[in-house]
């Protein structure tokens, strides 16, 4: 089994340590991991913004990378959703259909494809899960609070083997961070008012880290730890299941 | 109102000034949510009821043309008068003509989002006829001279004192009274006579039945029995998409929409008209304005199915913290985001952004509209019609060209990197909006792409043992 590592493009100039991590994850379990040099970004910020018309050489440049893998994995679940939902080929729509199907943020690929039981992992700490929007409502890696419907948790049932961590239970389990890509600037106010609404349910209930499936929210959240000079640490979920006994 | 030159970002930044309104707004409308979520709960079958409405809403908005001709056939039938009107100025002056017949110069409505959005209200009273909004938020709202910040919840962004401050100026309560029930009994009071001495009715309408020719008003406060039962005109205005084919399916819409609304099992009054009383006209006003033309757009054709039930308003995150009145538009929060650019692509080019697309709005629908979806799909309309401001066409131009490219990409991800950790004043200013109340991210040494290329050989050759996270070095931003 190939697998074709997909690293988002502020995860590459941001937080390459995640996407080491991720990396040496996949490794760890026997799998050969390819990481394709020629990659830029999915187009999600142009798409997200009502500009998915400028999209197309962003697809091309994907559909190129990304020919011949088994699976693409990316540590990262809004960039996979989109990639799912919206990459296309003018040339080649049954390329696309079938990249798209190939496609696996990382908690995902671990538990569906891979079925892993238990990563050896060891991080003594108190962690909060933020759940990533598109990870919970678009990837569905976990049930989502609002439905009617049995609970599941891709990322909590990984995290719970990780030894010695302590998972922190949250007042609003997955209320969004107010990231949302463009919204971040666009809806500066509101954008950081929903972010700091989630960093306080997490401090306010102990976490020492919070966690998730998606950097992005990691970043905004991250960002407003920092500026309150805030002891709580931002980290990618790769990080912890990577972390060594 | 000044508000309508200030797009959503703007509104909201106002609102969240005061940041202790904020939560409590915040947590007044995450309560609600939340008792949303307990009396869905206690009914097994709430996710397979969903699926039933949606798709009886599917049917009606496939089949309206058929559905609308028999409801006006079966309530012409019930002595109901039936009017159509396809925009706000053929709705109030049918209004209009019928009180005018009747020399009625007096009016009281109950909560009609419709006629809202018809500025009914504004048009009548240049005419000279009086209208009081008989629901106690609406009222409130009338009172203030403000539009709904919530469909279901008029005057949920006030707090108890401001309306006994409004309370006190305009209907002479004592000062400094802002106990709600106090307040209530007031207004209950004034109402009532208002009830007694208006001779003209005017309701909403939140389903009608095709077989049957009746339609039905669902209210907590029977301000809209009171208003109908003791007038001698009663009006029910409604938009042609809220018909049902059956009363049999009132069984489902009825079990969903209070619980979605507020949490309760049903609303307390559920009221049916079907004929006027001896000696009463009945007028039914059947409205289309915009709603035909949203039928015709397929990806947005399925927000015609919202019962007004509020609750994607309630779990929206960005409508918790930002208030219904940034949003300038009758119908406030996800689903008035996907409802207004069909009325006036311009004026609310800014809705559809005012969104994180996180989906919860979606996953609250009783009838399952793909409200996120379709904010999606509205942004690329908007775009694509041209009403994107002109640097965000530029910066998004310039995005695509860094993207397309591994080259520019990777010279331009070390070229911010750099400037990242060397001139931090350049991005760490108050111009970038990231970092007014945010710390910027640490800008690493090494890319990812750097690290592997120096820990892997060319041709895909791998040294044995990667290096550890940790000795990826970033560094501290002083």
């Amino acid at each position: 089994m190939t697998v074709g590592l997909f690293i988002p493009c502020y995860v590459n100039q941001f937080y390459p340590q995640a996407a080491v991590a991720t990396l040496q994850l996949l490794r760890k379990t026997g799998v050969e991991v390819v990481y394709p040099t020629g990659q830029t970004c999915c187009g999600q910020p142009m798409a997200n913004s009502g500009f998915e018309h400028l999209t197309q050489e962003c697809n091309d440049l994907f559909l190129k990378n990304f020919q011949g893998f088994d699976y693409i994995v990316a540590p990262s679940a809004s960039c996979v959703l989109h990639v799912k939902q919206h990459l296309h080929s003018t040339d080649d729509p049954a390329r696309a259909d079938d990249l798209r199907s190939r496609v696996y943020e990382l908690v995902e690929f671990l538990t569906d494809v891979l079925e892993v039981d238990d990563l050896k992992a060891r991080f003594p700490h108190r962690v909060g899960i933020h759940q990533s929007c598109h990870g919970l409502r678009g990837l569905y890696l976990a049930q989502m609070s609002e439905l009617h419907a049995a609970p599941f948790s891709k990322p909590l049932r990984l995290l719970s083997k990780v030894d010695g961590l302590e998972l922190v239970p949250l007042d609003r389990p997955d209320e969004c961070c107010g990231f949302g890509g463009t919204f971040c600037v666009a809806e500066e106010a509101v954008s950081v008012k929903m972010g700091k609404d989630r960093v306080n349910d997490h401090i306010r209930n102990g976490a020492e880290y919070i966690t998730s499936v998606d950097l992005s929210c990691l970043m905004h959240l991250e960002g407003i730890l920092h500026r309150k000079k805030s002891a709580v640490k931002a980290i990618h979920i790769s990080e912890i299941l990577n972390a060594s006994l | 109102m000044g508000n309508e030159t200030k797009d959503h970002a703007a509104l909201a930044e106002a609102f969240i000034r005061d940041e202790e309104r904020v939560d409590w707004h915040d947590g007044a409308l995450w309560w609600i949510r939340q008792k949303r979520d307990i009396a869905s709960r206690q009914i097994p079958e709430w996710e397979a009821l969903r699926e039933a409405a949606s798709r009886i809403k599917s049917h009606v908005l496939s089949n309206l043309h058929d559905y609308l001709l028999e409801f006006e056939a079966n309530a012409t039938r019930n002595g109901i008068r039936v009017h159509w009107a396809a925009d706000a100025a053929e709705h109030n002056a049918i209004v209009y003509s019928i009180l005018k017949e009747k020399g009625i110069r007096q009016m009281v409505k109950s909560k009609s989002m419709l006629t809202e959005e018809c500025h009914l209200n504004e048009y009548l009273i240049e005419r000279g006829v009086d209208v009081i909004n008989s629901d106690l938020g609406e009222y409130i709202q009338q009172l203030d001279n403000e539009p709904p910040s919530h469909i279901v919840l008029p005057c949920i962004h006030k707090r108890k004192e401001e309306i006994g401050e409004i309370f006190h100026e305009h209907l002479g309560t004592e000062k400094g009274v802002s106990d709600p029930t106090t307040l209530t009994r007031f207004a209950r009071r004034h109402l009532r006579d208002v009830f007694i001495t208006r001779r003209a009715a005017l309701t909403g309408v939140n389903f009608a039945v095709a077989e049957t020719g009746e339609y039905i008003v669902c209210t907590n406060e029977g301000n809209a029995d009171m208003g109908a039962h003791l007038s001698e005109v009663q009006i029910a205005s409604m938009g042609i998409e809220k018909i049902v084919p059956k009363k049999a399916h009132m069984g489902i819409f009825l079990r969903l929409l209070a619980r979605s609304a507020t949490g309760q099992p049903i609303t307390i009054y559920s009221s049916h008209f079907k004929k006027p009383r001896e000696g009463q006209e009945m007028h039914l006003i059947l409205v289309d304005m915009g709603r035909s033309r949203q039928l015709g757009r397929p990806e947005f054709r399925d927000s015609l199915k919202c019962i007004k039930c509020g609750a994607c308003m309630n779990t929206c995150p960005v409508y918790r913290k930002s208030g219904g009145l940034s949003y300038h538009n009758t119908i406030s929060g996800p689903i008035g985001a996907i409802l207004a650019p069909n009325l006036d692509m311009k004026k609310h080019a800014d809705l559809p952004f005012a969104s994180t697309l996180c989906g919860s709005c979606s996953n609250v629908c009783p009838v399952k509209i793909n409200i996120h979806d379709q904010l999606y799909q509205w942004r690329q309309v908007i775009v694509k019609e041209g009403y994107a401001a002109h640097t965000k066409v530029l910066g998004m131009k310039a995005m695509a060209w860094t993207f397309s490219s591994p080259g520019s990409f990777s010279t331009l991800g070390k070229a911010g990197r750099w400037v990242l950790n060397n001139i931090p004043v350049a991005v760490n200013n108050r111009f970038n909006p990231w970092f007014r109340q945010r710390d910027m991210p640490e800008g690493p040494k090494e890319s990812f792409s750097e690290w592997y290329a120096r820990n892997h050989r060319p041709g895909g050759a791998v040294d044995p043992a990667p290096k550890a996270s940790s000795d990826l070095q970033s560094i501290q931003p002083e």
